[in-house]
This record gives C-alpha cells, sequence and structure tokens, in this order.
C-alpha cells in the first residue's frame, strides 16, 4: 500500500474571547470588530478537524493511532482552552488577538511537534457551525 | 392545532458560580464551568409555537415576524454579551441553562400576538446538552 490516506480526528473545546486590538481606541475596535470587540467577553462552542495525511504503516495499517491523536489532542489544546477565556487564561494568545485564524495557527504549532515529520497536518477550526478556518493552506 | 418552530442563534460568555460559596465550593460542584475568566458556547434557541393555520394566508404566525420578535426581544440582549454581567433579567440568577431558558420565556412570552401560544423552548447549549421548557410555573 503505497498510496496517501488522510485521516481525521474531530474534538470540541467551549470557551470566551473578544476580539480587540489594544493598539487602536475603543471607536476603532468597535467599527473593525463590532459585537465581538464587547469588554465581558462572548463565547463559542469550537469544533476542532485535525487532518493527518501520510501512507499507511505496513504493520499497522493505520496512518496515525486514532488514539494517540486523540490523547495528544486533549493534553496540548483542550486542557488549555477548554472551558478558559482565550484571551486571558491561555498564554499562547498574548498578543495575539483570538480570531478563528489565529486559534488555528496557534493550534498547529501546539501539535505539529508532535507529528511524526513524514506525516502532513492540518487543521479546521469551526468557530460557529457557519464560520471556520483551515491552516496551513498551500 | 400545528406547532411551528423558529431557530435562531447566539454566542455568549458565562460562568457557573454561586457567590454565596467560597470558590472551592464552587469549583467542586461546577467543575471548571466556574472557570473565574469565563468560558461561553454557541446557543441554538428552538421557539415552539402552536395555534390554527389562518384561513387567508394558512400560517399559524408569519415566521418571519416570529424570528424579528426573537431577535428584537431576546437575541439582541444576548448576543455576543456575558450572561453573568450584561443581560438584564439574569441579573441575581445562576446563569445555567435551566435558569436562563426560563428568562427567555418571560422575556418572549408578552410580545407574542393573542392568536397563537407559547408551546415550548428548546435551548442548546452544546451539542450533548439542551433543556425545554414549556412554561410551567
Amino acid at each position: 500500500m503505497s498510496k496517501k490516506v488522510a485521516v481525521f480526528r474531530k474534538e470540541s473545546f467551549n470557551a470566551a474571547h473578544r476580539l480587540f486590538n489594544p493598539d487602536w481606541d475603543d471607536a476603532t475596535n468597535d467599527k473593525v470588530f463590532g459585537k465581538c470587540a464587547l469588554p465581558n467577553y462572548h463565547g463559542h462552542n469550537y469544533d476542532l478537524i485535525v487532518k493527518v495525511v501520510g501512507k499507511p504503516d505496513k504493520e499497522t495499517g493505520y496512518v496515525m493511532d486514532m488514539k494517540v491523536l486523540s490523547d495528544l489532542i486533549k493534553k496540548e489544546i483542550l486542557e488549555k482552552f477548554d472551558h478558559r477565556n482565550l484571551n486571558l487564561d491561555v498564554a499562547e494568545f498574548k498578543g495575539i488577538n483570538p480570531t478563528a485564524e489565529n486559534i488555528a495557527v496557534v493550534i498547529y504549532k501546539l501539535l505539529r511537534p508532535h507529528i511524526d515529520e513524514k506525516l502532513d497536518m492540518q487543521v479546521r477550526l469551526y468557530e460557529t457551525p457557519r464560520n471556520f478556518v483551515e491552516y496551513p493552506v498551500d | 392545532m400545528v406547532y411551528l418552530t423558529r431557530i435562531e442563534h447566539f454566542n455568549a460568555a458565562h460562568k457557573l458560580y454561586n457567590p454565596n460559596w467560597t470558590k472551592e465550593k464552587n469549583d467542586e460542584v461546577f467543575g471548571k464551568c466556574a472557570n473565574e475568566n469565563w468560558h461561553g458556547h454557541n446557543f441554538e434557541l428552538f421557539v415552539t409555537i402552536k395555534g390554527q393555520p389562518d384561513p387567508d394566508t394558512g400560517f399559524i404566525y408569519d415566521a418571519k415576524k416570529l424570528g424579528s420578535i426573537i431577535q428584537e426581544k431576546v437575541v439582541e440582549k444576548l448576543d455576543h454579551r456575558n450572561l453573568n454581567m450584561d443581560v438584564d433579567f439574569m441579573r441575581g440568577k445562576l446563569c445555567s441553562i435551566e435558569n436562563l431558558v426560563v428568562g427567555i420565556w418571560n422575556e418572549l412570552e408578552p410580545y407574542l400576538p393573542d392568536t397563537i401560544q407559547l408551546h415550548c423552548l428548546k435551548l442548546v447549549e452544546t451539542s450533548k446538552i439542551y433543556v425545554e421548557y414549556y412554561g410551567e410555573k
């Protein structure tokens, strides 16, 4: 078996955030980010899909053991993000506006070092059922 | 009698926290939901009304008008807000979805026309948790 296969693991976390650029005044933040900039935060049920691509291992038939991937996402992402305030509680967002785009990039950077270099990886993050992002893209 | 459901949604922060208890007791009862800096959800609200179809329109009530009333009376107060801090009708109450659904009922029900009855509110907090309320005291 030499064909590449993509495997996906879906997890979810619930978190508060607000979109705010501290270099701007309140009026500019309101204009750009609208109600997402409200000072007392709001929140989402985030759905995270991690895609891993590679050739199935000859011995196991796995691209990656999904239990290992699930445990990795739980340890590296959910334990840090779930039921937290992304702006206040998560060190990785210090100085970074927690847009869905930036959250996806942070998640990728946290997971990538733990996944075999031979495997490609992509993160898809749903902020709502209607808004979602992917990282990285070609 | 026909039942019609309109679905609206809002995104909000909250925490489950009883100010009369110590932090330890709150952590024990509410776990990570008591996180002091809040967390949040995409809430879905299912509003079910009941009535007889009007002979001229075939509607029990115009679903678009129902959507506008829900938006104006409820969603505008809740969407992108902190339920504990920003919502007048939740002030002094624990921000569980049980209490929230009762609060939404009380906000919405007076603004619906006499030709229909509010039958049920279903409030979905996550894909695994929702509550229903039928207006029973």
